[in-house]
């Protein structure tokens, strides 16, 4: 049996490095409530299209990536993506087949997921954010998906990565 | 060939643990102190994600002032000669006047302010979540910032440090709604604190009873109660005051005179006789509710 070669490794790098610049770039003042959860979204997709090499610990990494760059506690974005990467993982089979909608579907439902460790992690620690904050980006993440999906499709394929 | 399946226990333990892990950094990280050196690794890890960020305005701000003109360089050559003599002209009157104020305090047989010492630090990235004000600095502990060094600009009190690594630090801004800064009226003296309310241009003063001496209009400097900022520096000026008889307090709020949202620049004043031990690594929690 010859050894798994995994290619395009470098891809897969800057496109979470591409992730984690976008969570923090500054917007104007109206649209920085609907900031997509560019970071989930990223390890979502490559959860799902590579999941020999893209697993738990690589999700969790990026989200202590995020943390560092976010205010609040360390770990807690961390959590949140370890948690979506293992049922991105434990789902790839299925949800990989379906129409786009319905994967923008299964985005919001994980993001939303994501938000709610949030809320529950941000009201342990003591600051309370009004629920738009949480609500908002769920929505404009689901309703991005079909652009990332088809942006990094595009990225996989012509570069190969496997 | 790839094997067919991801093996199926690996992944739970791996999440199992990690879950472990995330769960104690964030209980760690709860008690500050305790994270701050992985906190600045991380911090140093994701640089050339903030320089990537600040890449097109740093480029832009590069190319502007490389095709600059000549002619619109020697302009500004000369208004800034003239506003350096100006300055100049200031500054003797200011060194006599520091003089003057020595001589008067020895005789009042009060201690002197000590002279403060600031570093110029410039904003590298801000706006991490919108309802937290805080914003990265480009200059950490090899520059001798340390937490809880005082943030100003030209015009006011801007904040405070909070984290700091190697290359970069963070500073929470006084319109922080977790932010607290004890203040004093300038017109008579009247201590208060004033907290950040999360609008860019409001400080709020909670704890003011309602026959309070407190006006429109009057300035709120820095009291150096608490130990964290100097005394005397402006902080705010009160916009409006509205005292409700059925309300055990004033509702008071001010507006930071500090350009919080537009300054590039920022000074951090170092104290000389700086804490040896920090007695609290966070801010000052709020005690009132609103």
């Amino acid at each position: 049996m010859r050894p798994v070669v995994h290619r395009g490794g470098i891809v897969v790098f800057a496109s979470i490095i591409g992730a984690l610049a976008l969570s923090i770039m500054p917007l104007p003042d109206a649209l920085v409530a609907w900031r997509p959860e560019w970071a989930t979204m990223t390890v979502i997709y490559w959860c799902m299209a590579t999941p020999m090499r893209f697993g738990v610990i690589t999700s969790w990494m990026t989200g202590l990536m995020l943390d560092a760059l976010r205010s609040g506690l360390l770990g807690q974005q961390a959590l949140a993506l370890a948690l979506i990467g293992y049922i991105a993982l434990k789902l790839h089979r299925r949800v990989r087949v379906f129409p786009l909608w319905q994967q923008s579907g299964t985005v919001f439902i994980l993001v939303m997921l994501q938000q709610f460790l949030q809320i529950w992690i941000d009201g342990f620690s003591g600051h309370t954010e009004p629920m738009s904050r949480y609500l908002l980006p769920t929505i404009s993440s689901a309703l991005l998906w079909p652009v990332v999906f088809t942006i990094l499709r595009y990225l996989r394929r012509s570069l190969h990565v496997h | 060939m790839n094997p067919l399946f991801i093996r199926g226990p690996s992944a739970n333990l791996r999440l199992f643990i990690l879950v472990i892990v995330s769960i104690t950094l964030m209980v760690l990280d709860e008690r500050q102190q305790y994270m701050q050196p992985v906190r600045a690794t991380l911090t140093v890890a994701t640089y050339p994600v903030r320089y990537l960020i600040d890449l097109p305005s740093s480029t832009g701000n590069w190319l502007s002032e490389t095709f600059t003109s000549r002619r619109h360089l020697m302009l500004e050559n000369e208004a800034l000669h003239q506003e350096h003599l100006e300055f100049k002209a200031r500054e003797q009157k200011l060194a006599a006047l520091e003089v003057e104020n020595a001589r008067l305090r020895a005789l009042l047989g009060s201690t002197a302010k000590v002279q403060e010492h600031t570093i110029i630090a410039e904003l590298v990235a801000l706006d991490m979540s919108p309802f937290s004000r805080q914003i990265v600095l480009n200059k950490g502990g090899l520059h001798g910032i340390y937490e809880g060094q005082a943030m100003i600009d030209a015009q006011g009190i801007m904040g405070q440090i909070i984290h700091v690594s190697p290359l970069q630090s963070t500073a929470i801004l006084i319109t922080d709604p977790k932010h607290t800064l004890p203040v004093e009226v300038n017109r008579n003296g009247l201590r208060s604190i004033a907290s950040g309310t999360g609008e860019s241009n409001r400080l709020i003063l909670d704890q003011l009873p309602n026959n309070a001496d407190i006006l429109q209009g009057d300035l709120l400097v820095t009291s150096g109660l608490g130990g964290r900022f100097p005394a005397g520096y402006p902080v705010a000026r009160v916009t409006e005051v509205i005292r409700n008889h059925d309300l055990p307090f004033a509702h008071v709020s001010a507006e930071p005179l500090a350009a919080i949202e537009s300054s590039r620049e920022v000074l951090l004043i170092a104290r000389p006789n700086r804490p040896a031990t920090e007695s609290k690594a966070s801010p000052p929690e709020k005690s009132g509710e609103k």
